[in-house]
Order: structure tokens, then sequence, then C-alpha cells
């Protein structure tokens, strides 16, 4: 060690940017694979890191926003499904939920890279699995399907008994009764967990481009810039922190986005008992 | 390892199979899992050991302490653990060699970072230069169990200073009332209760633990998923007896189902520790127990 990541100097290419606007403009979308072909390499400004890791972030939220946003559709299956009576749709759901859930999420994404490749083998069609793009955002999906599902499990067997019996009271049945009285419950019950797990699905996304998805022509998210300056410039004091800023800024954005809705949820309660979302920090998966 | 394995072309697929499987190269897959062993077993006890510290500190009464210690448990906070890891790992190694610098070279009189680089004497350079490479992959490690010891230690910091809290008042007034010092309430009553507070946030975190050791191959180390994929990889006759198309994806499979039955067997082995943990403590569960014997 102590001398990894030392790279030599290209004097002639570096500082590309005179003025921090120039740096913004060139390469905010750099992330993206628009703007300049070559990232900074001598030079390297305070500018450069704030922008180029910040347009990094926009492969950050656009895997958390989709995985998230699909996997909630899955979650709510697999919940239902591990609550069945019969063992045929019970079992596989636990499964699914234990497998994704007792494994490392880094280990599932070199798996699915290396099937996707082997699918990509098979149908050459389909050959869009093995980009970050595609393939990172389905095991990222599979992958908070589970760790959700779990989560609205536990609030579905946390359902007031006396909710369940006034409904009954009230006549409701079969599908009137799960959309008005159980599927409400079991999301107010489980949103402060479910914050939580949109927050560390955010946190995972940093994963992707260090498991064999490529990061085609570097057009990576944020942390692979991070780790691209922190090896060039050999300083890790500096892009480590900006990043860690960005993630801060963002996780505050989601806790008040989830914040919003979990008032909606709980809109019907008196304002003493509702439950606050608290952030508990649960780390890796 | 086989004495039948000399001319693997020759062989049906069941000894290929188990020739191949018992090549150097794979030794250093199995190996690879020891190390995966050896680091869950010195970061487990350190980082416990950072946690309590810095929960010690986070409840001193002397403000800056005080802040030092909540610092130190909330990095756990808003930011990707992976970039603690990345960041850490350099970090350290640069605070050990400029440490080192600072005493072994006083009248060095050019500065440590020139641009983008980051210079220290000879003599600071850790390992140094010739160092045979068994040291290079031990410092390696060491710097590796360090960094996961920081940040797990900061998780770690988090639940047992919840569980020290969470150890009854009342516990804690007798103790006074008996007229014991701030020094002997949390040795002797404080500590003792506090573990049955905190194993389900340890147990959570062991199992996190266990999640994050493939995070070694960041950090550089030749750990089991460095062997995966090297062994994996399309292997073509002119180099080795045993060729062999893509099979990463099955090695990956193969470490996706090491990881499930690592997991459910913590699982079962924590829950019975928790059973006889509960035993007789003053919460819920061992009063399930003293009614169910009673």
């Amino acid at each position: 060690m102590g001398n990894f990541g030392r790279q030599p100097n290209f004097g002639k290419f570096g500082g590309r940017h005179m003025t921090c606007a120039g740096a913004l403009s060139a390469d905010w979308l750099r992330s993206i694979g628009i703007g300049a072909r070559q990232l900074p390499t001598s030079n390297i400004t305070l500018c450069d890191q704030f922008v180029l890791i910040g347009s990094g972030l926009i492969w950050n939220v656009y895997f958390a926003v989709i995985a998230l946003s699909a996997g909630f559709f899955l979650a709510m299956a697999l919940a239902l499904g591990k609550d069945a009576a019969s063992p045929w749709l019970r079992k596989p759901c636990a499964w699914f939920i234990f497998i994704f859930r007792g494994s490392p999420l880094f280990i599932q994404f070199f798996f699915g890279y290396f099937l996707f490749i082997n699918i990509r083998g098979a149908f050459p069609g389909l050959g869009v699995l093995t980009s970050a793009g595609v393939g990172a955002t389905i095991v990222l999906f599979l992958n908070t399907s589970a760790y959700s599902g779990e989560i609205f499990h536990g609030a579905l067997r946390s359902i007031p008994k006396g909710d369940l019996e006034a409904a009954d009271a009230f006549g409701l049945s079969g599908w009137g009764r799960f959309r008005r009285i159980i599927w409400p419950t079991m999301l107010r019950l489980g949103w402060p967990a479910y914050t939580n797990e949109a927050i560390f699905l955010f946190h995972a996304t940093t994963l992707v481009f260090f498991s064999g998805f490529p990061a085609v022509q570097q057009s990576g998210d944020a942390l692979y810039y991070a780790r691209y300056f922190a090896d060039r410039t050999f300083n890790p004091f500096v892009p480590y922190p900006i990043l860690a800023g960005y993630f801060i800024l963002l996780t505050l954005v989601i806790i008040g986005i989830f914040g919003l809705i979990n008032r909606r949820l709980n809109r019907h309660l008196p304002q003493e008992v509702r439950p606050r979302i608290r952030y508990r920090p649960q780390v890796i998966r | 390892m086989f004495g039948f394995c000399t001319d693997p072309a020759s062989l049906d697929s069941t000894r290929w199979m188990l020739c191949y499987l018992t090549t150097p190269k794979h030794m250093n897959l199995y190996y690879a899992f020891g190390t995966v062993l050896l680091l869950l077993a010195i970061t487990a006890p350190v980082s416990l050991a950072f946690g309590f510290g810095g929960a010690i500190l986070a409840r001193s009464r002397i403000a800056p302490l005080s802040w030092l210690g909540k610092g130190y448990i909330a990095i756990v906070r808003g930011v990707p653990d992976i970039a603690f890891f990345l960041f850490f790992v350099i970090a350290l190694d640069q605070a050990f060699e400029w440490v080192l610098h600072q005493i072994r070279c006083p009248d060095w009189d050019q500065p440590i970072r020139q641009g983008s680089d980051f210079i220290v004497c000879a003599a600071a350079k850790l390992p140094q230069n010739n160092a045979p490479q068994y040291v290079h992959d031990t410092y390696a490690f060491l710097v590796a169990v360090l960094t996961f010891s920081i940040v797990f230690g900061a998780f770690a910091g988090n639940v047992l200073f919840g569980a020290m809290r969470a150890v009854p008042r009342a516990q804690i007034e007798t103790a006074e009332a008996y007229g014991m010092t701030q020094g002997q309430v949390f040795r002797r009553i404080i500590v003792p209760q506090m573990w049955v507070y905190a194993l389900p946030g340890l147990s959570n975190l062991w199992m996190v633990l266990i999640k994050a050791t493939p995070l070694l191959f960041l950090l550089g180390i030749r750990d089991i998923v460095f062997w995966a994929r090297e062994l994996g990889a399309t292997q073509t006759p002119r180099f080795t007896a045993f060729p062999h198309g893509d099979w990463r994806m099955w090695y990956f499979l193969f470490l996706l189902v090491f990881y499930l039955a690592f997991t459910r067997v913590s699982e079962v082995v924590l829950e019975r520790i928790m059973r006889r943990l509960s035993h007789g403590q003053a919460t819920a569960a061992g009063e399930a127990q003293r009614r169910a014997a009673a």
C-alpha cells in the first residue's frame, strides 16, 4: 500500500476550465455521457470536484427512484404473499425475502451481472441487461422489494385486531376490506421503517459501479467520481467530504418527502398519537 | 492434489471436477474464506471496544468529550458507508505514513503534499519498499481491519449508547440509594444490565458485518470476491490444464449460498443467546421465562 492510485501528471491537459461556471456548464451532465470526454487529470480544482461528483448523483437518484417506485408494488405483493394461508404462495415469498435479505447486495450485484452476461450469450437481444442502467436497477429493485416486503409484512401482522373487527362489523369483506382498512393501516404502520429503507437503498446505489457493472466511458455515479478524484489527487480529504455533503442533503430531501406522505397517511389521527419518522440507521446490506 | 490428476484432459467429469477444485489456485479461494472469518473474528471485538469507548465518551459530563463521542457515533448518519470504507483506508494509510515521517525524518524540508502527490521520506514508507510480499499483505489486511473497526465501532457505539440509557431508572436509583458512586453504578449496574437491551441491535450489527465482508475487495484485499472473479473467468487451454468457459456466475452463486448459510446459522445462534441473556431480567422476555418456569 502507500502508493495505490498514484497517477502520472498529465500537466498539459490539466485545468481545462478556468472558472467555476465553465466547469459547471461543461461537466454537469458528464455522468450521462454529455460533455468533454476527458475527465480532469491534473490541476484539479475544487470546482471540478463539486461539479463532477454532483453530476454523478444523477445516477444515484435514477437508481433509487426507479427501484423504489417499482419495488413498492412488488413489496406489497410479497408482504401479502408471505401472509397467505396457502403454502404455495407463502413459501416462495418467504424464500424470496430470505434470499435477498440474507446475502450481501454486493454479491447480488456480481451474481446478477454475470447472470446477465450469460443471458446475453444465449439471447443477444437482451444484451441491454448488462448495462448498469438496466441490470443494476433490476437487482436494486428486487433487493428493495425484499426488504420493504418484510417491513410491510411486519406492519400487516401488527394491524390492531379492533380495526379488523370493526371492518367485519360494518359488513366489509374481501377487496373492500383490504382497500379501506387493511392496506391504509399497513402502509401507515410500516411507513417510518419504509422511510429508513428508502434512505438505505439510496445509499446502496453507490455500490453499483464497484460490482462489475461497467461505467461506460467513465460515466459513473457520485462515489465513482469521488474515488476517481481521491486516486488522482491522492487526497481523500476533499472528494469524500463533498460526497458526504451531497448525500446528507439528499437524505434530508428523502426524509422531507416521506415525512409529507407520513403526515397524509396519519391525518385522521389526533395530533399527539401520530407516529413520527425517526431516522434509525441500519447500514449496509 | 490427487494422483490421478496428472492428465486432466483424459478424466471423466466427476474426477475432472475433483481435480479442478483442488488446484493450488483454488486453495487461494479457500484460504480467502479464512481471511473473511479472521476479519470477522478481529473486527467484532475491536469494534465493540471502539463502540464502548464512543458510548462512554458520549455519556461524559465534560462537553468536549461528549461532543467527540457523539460526533463519532453520528458518522453513521446520512452518508453511504462504502464512502467511509474508501475514505478511511487511504486516510489511515496516509496518517500512519505522516506520523512516521515526523518521527523518522524530522529534517525533511519539502512539503508532503506536492500537487497530486503524497511524498514522505523513504524511511516512513509503510511497508518498506523492500519488504517481502507477506508484509505488504498483512499491512493491507490490518488497515482494512482498522477501517472496518472504526466504521462498525460507530454503529456499535450507537447501539450501546441507547442500551445504557435503556437500563431502567429504578435500578440506578436503587444503586444510588445503596450509596454506590458513579463509577460503581456504571460498572455494577449499567454494564451488566445493558447487554440484554443491546443484543437485538448488536445481532443486527453482526448480520450487517457479515454482509459487509465482501467490501474487503474494494479495499484491495485478495478476498473471496477477488478469487471468484479470477477463477471463474474463461480459461483457455493455452494457460491451464483445466480450460472452461465463463463460470463466474456459478462462483458467485456459491458465494451467495455461503452467505445465506452463514447469516442463517448466526440468526439461530443469536436467538439462543438472547434467550439465555433474558433469563432473570426485568424485561417482557425475562418475565415470560419466569412465568413459564413457575
